[in-house]
């Protein structure tokens, strides 16, 4: 440990651990429930997570009303039965009520081309640094660059949380409640803004007990340029794509298109049905899609140019933390909100598309923060005199502690199980079964080794490695046991939609993975 | 990757430093910041919004390095380049009034898919 390190020990109401929009609407809601609130983010509140580098459309519909109707129906459509219908509608009404919030704190919605204020789509890096001082207005304590390694329990409650600073100092957190606000789990693929989201809250949550639901749905790959990382899928709407040859590829759904033939050689793209309007709304509304073209002298209306699909988990995929309405875990005193909780209730079987994700950022970050305040304040004086020692059973002392190469190297595993196409975009019985011996196999390697170091980054490198390899158990576990092609969990040996209602799947445990249905 | 650190325009405030979510920036006292940790940039661009004086450079690469010549970057305009793009001042968020992403919502005022 450097001598310069803090040791930072806190007690607060209210803990999120995260603050990408559902961390801070968490924070944001707690505190103006009269709750103190301490933000503990693995990199800067602002900058981190898939939104700030991004952007996002979201769904700002009134709460009656005919647009209301539509987005219900659209959503209904693409859930493919596991949607539900209450759950959307709290959504979009709670949604719709917090956005006008953001223009008082100083965000500018634009108008539209008929004069009316448009506010279906956020741009990251100014709506996160609005958050961002919103929260600190509001007296947020934020701890930045601060990744959360371990939840606190005392009995069956969750009690705080700690992690480690940038310079390697501990910090630790007493808290009447804790909001899981870590994002979704992208393995490191470096596709746009999501490389620390490596499901360290789901990780971390499953080792205090809670269950989650939706993994299976998780075939989410993002288009990008071949050497870049920009994951816009927005352009590739008005794309005609072609292989080596020149010749055009058709299909229906672009992402199948892709996957079916970039195992095969190139595939390129050409932005040739946008019309200068569409194209001007494109440079004026995501800049962030032309910095990887501009940068190579491409012009996208104009050439052709490679493309790849990167791995986004379960970003834009669903699963996540099971929760009820109010955001609550099956664990008490734990509180899951946006990417890390299953949007299986609002998005069914398929996620991406039409904005229900950062829409649900903001609903269930509202009900995470509001509902922690309320746990937290139940609990009184109390609160901090329950006991606390770390949730987590691996890094007993019986092995070395690992080196950085045993890290990567499990990292590794993680990733050659998750990325390709062949195995993941569509998956089978004999492959998933390989891979999960793989992954068992590095699982009970990690759990075996010893502590880390005081380095801070091998420290966190380590429990992302863990939290990878246990996201990959749960998709893989949870696609075996879903017999049937249903949205983004496609099945090479069941290539149709199952007829009748579908269950909906919860896996939990860690070293023995267990997935029973529910409804 | 971020590629590009000027030495004639950095004026060592560290925002690049505390703006970079995967902490591949190191501070040192009196000294421009340096690139510390390389794999770990996620070419997300944020540091160079940051950057009050312009003075980043992030090629769009993922994984090659890309050799960079500040002059030839002033020269085609991309040193700030997304600052502008988006109309922020300094390192305040601005200009989102002149977003135009309506145009890609659906006729029924659906956001567009992602
Ligand atoms: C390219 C792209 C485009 C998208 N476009 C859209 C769109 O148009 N519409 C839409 O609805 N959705 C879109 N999404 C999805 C949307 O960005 C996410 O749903 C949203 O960001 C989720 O918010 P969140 O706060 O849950 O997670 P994030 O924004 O990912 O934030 C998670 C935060 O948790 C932090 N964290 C992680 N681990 C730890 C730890 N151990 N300790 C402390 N902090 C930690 C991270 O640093 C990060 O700041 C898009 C995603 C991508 C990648």
């Amino acid at each position: 440990m450097s001598p310069m390190a803090d040791d930072i020990r806190l007690t607060t109401d209210v803990l999120v651990l995260g603050g990408g929009p559902a961390g801070a609407w968490a924070a944001i809601a707690a505190a103006e429930s009269g709750a103190s609130v301490v933000l503990a983010d693995k990199g800067r509140v602002g900058t981190s997570g898939a939104t700030a580098a991004a952007n996002t459309a979201v769904i700002d519909v009134a709460p009656d009303g005919k647009s209301c109707e539509h987005v219900l129906k659209r959503r209904l459509d693409k859930g493919l039965g596991l949607v539900r219908p209450d759950w959307v509608e709290r959504m979009v009404d709670e949604t719709h009520s917090q956005l006008g919030r953001l223009a008082g704190w100083g965000y500018a919605f634009p108008t539209d081309d008929r004069g009316a204020l448009y506010r279906g789509s956020l741009r990251g890096p100014d709506y996160m640094q609005i958050l961002r001082r919103r929260a600190q207005k509001l007296g947020v304590k934020l701890l930045d660059h601060s990744p959360a390694l371990d939840l606190l329990v005392g009995g069956d409650e969750v009690v705080g949380g700690r992690g480690v600073g940038r310079k390697g100092g501990p910090w630790q957190v007493r808290a009447g409640a804790v909001v899981v606000a870590t994002g979704g789990c992208a393995f490191m693929s470096k596709a746009l803004g999501t490389y620390g989201l490596t499901g360290d809250g789901l990780l971390m949550a499953a080792e205090a007990g809670a269950a989650l639901s939706g993994m299976e749905f998780s075939g989410q790959y993002g288009i990008s340029h071949v050497a870049a990382t920009v994951t816009k899928n927005l352009i590739y709407d008005w794309a005609t794509f072609s292989d080596e040859s020149g010749r055009t590829l058709e299909g229906e759904d672009i992402f199948e298109l892709l996957a079916e033939h970039l195992p095969r050689g190139p595939v390129y793209a050409i932005v040739d049905k946008a019309t200068p309007s569409i194209q001007e709304g494109l440079r004026r509304g995501q800049p962030n899609i032309f910095l990887p073209l501009d940068r190579q002298g491409v012009d996208p209306f104009r050439q052709r140019f490679p493309v790849t699909l990167r791995y986004e988990g379960t970003v834009r995929g669903v699963g996540g933390l099971a929760i009820s309405k109010n955001g609550a875990t099956s664990v008490p005193g734990l509180y899951a909100a946006g990417d890390a909780a299953s949007r299986e209730p609002v998005v069914g079987a398929v996620s991406g598309g039409g904005g229900p994700n950062s829409t649900w950022a903001i609903a269930s970050g509202v009900w995470a923060g509001r509902s922690a305040a309320a746990h937290s304040a139940k609990l009184g004086a109390h609160a901090h005199e329950r006991r606390a020692e770390p949730a987590r059973r691996d890094g007993s002392l019986e092995g070395g502690a690992p080196a950085p190469e045993d890290v990567t190297a499990w990292i590794g595993v993680a990733q050659s199980e998750m990325f390709p196409l062949e195995r993941n975009f569509t998956r089978d019985e004999a492959a998933m079964r390989g891979s999960l011996d793989r992954l068992g196999a590095a699982w009970r390697a990690i759990r075996a080794a010893g502590p880390a170091s005081h380095d801070a980054r091998l420290l966190r490198r380590r429990r992302e490695a863990a939290a990878m390899l246990a996201a990959a158990r749960w998709i893989y576990a949870s696609a075996l046991e879903r017999r049937e092609t249903r949205g983004i969990h496609r099945r090479r040996d069941y290539p149709q939609l199952s007829p009748g209602a579908p269950a909906r799947l919860e896996a939990r445990g860690l070293d023995r993975v267990a997935v029973e249905s529910a409804r | 990757m971020i590629e590009l650190i000027s030495r004639d325009r950095c004026i060592k405030c560290d925002a690049c430093v505390e703006a970079c979510p995967d902490n591949v920036f190191d501070s040192r006292p009196h000294e421009i910041p340096v690139i510390a940790r390389l794999e770990d940039c996620q070419t997300c661009f944020l540091c160079e919004l940051y950057c009050p004086t312009d003075a980043l450079y992030v090629s769009p690469l993922r994984d090659d390095r890309e050799r960079v010549d500040e002059a030839a970057l002033i020269a085609r305009g991309l040193l700030g380049s997304y600052r502008r793009a988006l109309g922020w001042r300094g390192l305040k968020a601005s200009g989102t009034e002149g977003d135009l992403s309506h145009r890609l919502a659906e006729p029924d005022g659906t956001p567009h898919p992602q």
